[in-house]
């Protein structure tokens, strides 16, 4: 049976990870909120559900009662907006893989970067973690 | 008496499975990681394990969000292995031993640590890309498999104190097992990676240098980093380096450090990679090789 979670109300909370930039902690209200949404991701593990869903998205998203922001967000490919709404890093990375995408490729997306510039990052050593240690840091707090 | 003779951290990166799996091993990207393990299958390939318990976190495949379970110990026969969005990968199901599992389940739990029991499960990149840089391409692994599932997907994962403390305990379950045997403890993932948000790509290779160094020297000090040191300093998903504690915890106070590999990037991960030969073992290893 489907969870309902259009009446999900978080709990005003603090955390020490909310300090860390460009990063969405997949904690158990986040867990909550996505609960729908990540049951729809798992549900990709299936090759006939692939088809389905591809099929006709709009259709097959609705068995899974995701909240209107969620469902658009994953007809968008918006990954940063179905990180925020619940969706889990690993469970995403079975719709980027649907659309026969790498996990790469959904990473790259979420930093804004091109393909080549991400690649290009990852061949140089990576992203430093000079300046990407805090918003308070940055300025963003 | 079975004994646990060494234990094996590395990153378990689902591209470098994949880039094994389409024959990519020899391009320019992925050599130097396949080079960089050949010296980890080789001391495999010596010291022939009976028995590897493959400490590693499920990325829902196995467990979706139904149930979430800290500690998972498989004690089923046979592990298929998972479709995690692309196919399966082409490798052989892994098979587990499940009277010396549920020994080791039994025990633990005596221990004080709760354990849930798997009977079932099929397994992902996290269990079987590690059997891949250990063992490489194979019509059947070489040795049977408990695998141990950490949950480090929701927040907040086990410490690393304890999952250091969980690995004594795996120890000593394993060696009041009768059965004379070679077991190797693998602990899984990391090293510093993030995969997620926009700051997707985060590698701190000082990070990575220091945890392995204390591995070898000491690891009482890496179990004081907490779980957000890990996720600011090394990215939000580092903090799989847990799994790596539980494996340490397992081989006592002294170990010889016999293999070391570091490597960026394998997709968006810095690739690491050790071998710790327990004291005794390597002693007699040595004795041997000397006679």
């Amino acid at each position: 049976m489907a969870q309902d979670e259009r009446n999900w109300h978080p709990p005003k909370e603090t955390h020490d990870y909310d300090d860390i930039p460009g990063t969405v902690v997949f904690d158990a209200q986040r867990s909550r909120l996505g609960y729908n949404l990540n049951k729809f991701l798992y549900s990709l593990m299936k090759a006939d559900n692939r088809k389905a869903f591809l099929a006709d998205e709009s259709t097959y998203l609705d068995q899974f009662h995701l909240i209107p922001e969620q469902k658009t967000a994953v007809m968008k490919r918006d990954w940063n907006t179905l990180l925020d709404l619940g969706g889990v890093s690993y469970a995403l990375a079975k719709l980027a893989f649907t659309d026969q995408h790498s996990y790469q490729f959904m990473a790259a997306e979420m930093t804004g970067m091109t393909q080549d510039g991400y690649l290009n990052m990852m061949l140089a050593g990576g992203r430093s973690i000079e300046g990407w240690r805090s918003k308070k840091e940055r300025g963003e707090a | 008496m079975a004994k646990i003779i060494a234990g094996m951290g590395t990153s378990h990166t689902p591209a470098i499975g994949a880039a094994l799996d389409n024959g990519k091993s020899g391009e320019p990207y992925w050599k130097p990681i396949f080079d960089g393990y050949a010296g980890a299958q080789a001391w495999m390939e010596e010291h022939k394990p009976d028995v590897a318990i493959i400490v590693y976190n499920d990325h829902v495949n196995a467990f979706d969000f139904r149930i979430i379970p800290t500690f998972a110990i498989g004690c089923g026969s046979e592990y298929p292995i998972a479709d995690e969005g692309w196919g399966a990968r082409p490798v052989p199901a892994v098979q587990g031993y499940p009277e010396m599992a549920a020994h080791i389940a039994q025990e633990l739990i005596l221990n004080d640590f709760d354990m849930t029991i798997i009977n079932e499960m099929e397994v992902d990149h996290g269990l079987t890309v590690p059997l891949s840089v250990a063992f490489g391409q194979t019509q059947q692994w070489p040795c049977r498999v408990i695998p141990l599932a950490v949950n480090v997907v929701q927040y907040p994962a086990p410490s690393g104190r304890r999952c250091y403390n969980l690995g004594k305990a795996i120890q000593k379950a394993v060696e009041s097992w009768g059965e004379d045997l070679k077991v190797v403890i693998f602990g899984t993932g990391g090293m510093s990676h993030q995969i997620q948000g926009p700051r997707a790509g985060l590698i701190n290779t000082p990070f990575d240098t220091a945890f392995l160094d204390g591995l070898s020297q000491n690891p009482e000090k890496l179990c004081e980093i907490k779980d957000i040191e890990y996720m600011r300093e090394a990215g939000n998903e580092a903090i799989e380096l847990v799994m790596w504690l539980v494996m340490r915890g397992a081989l006592g106070d002294k170990v010889d450090e016999v293999f070391r590999f570091y490597h960026v990037p394998a997709s968006s991960t810095g690739v690491g990679s050790i071998i710790l030969e327990t004291g005794d073992y390597h002693e007699q290893t040595k004795a041997r090789t000397a006679a």
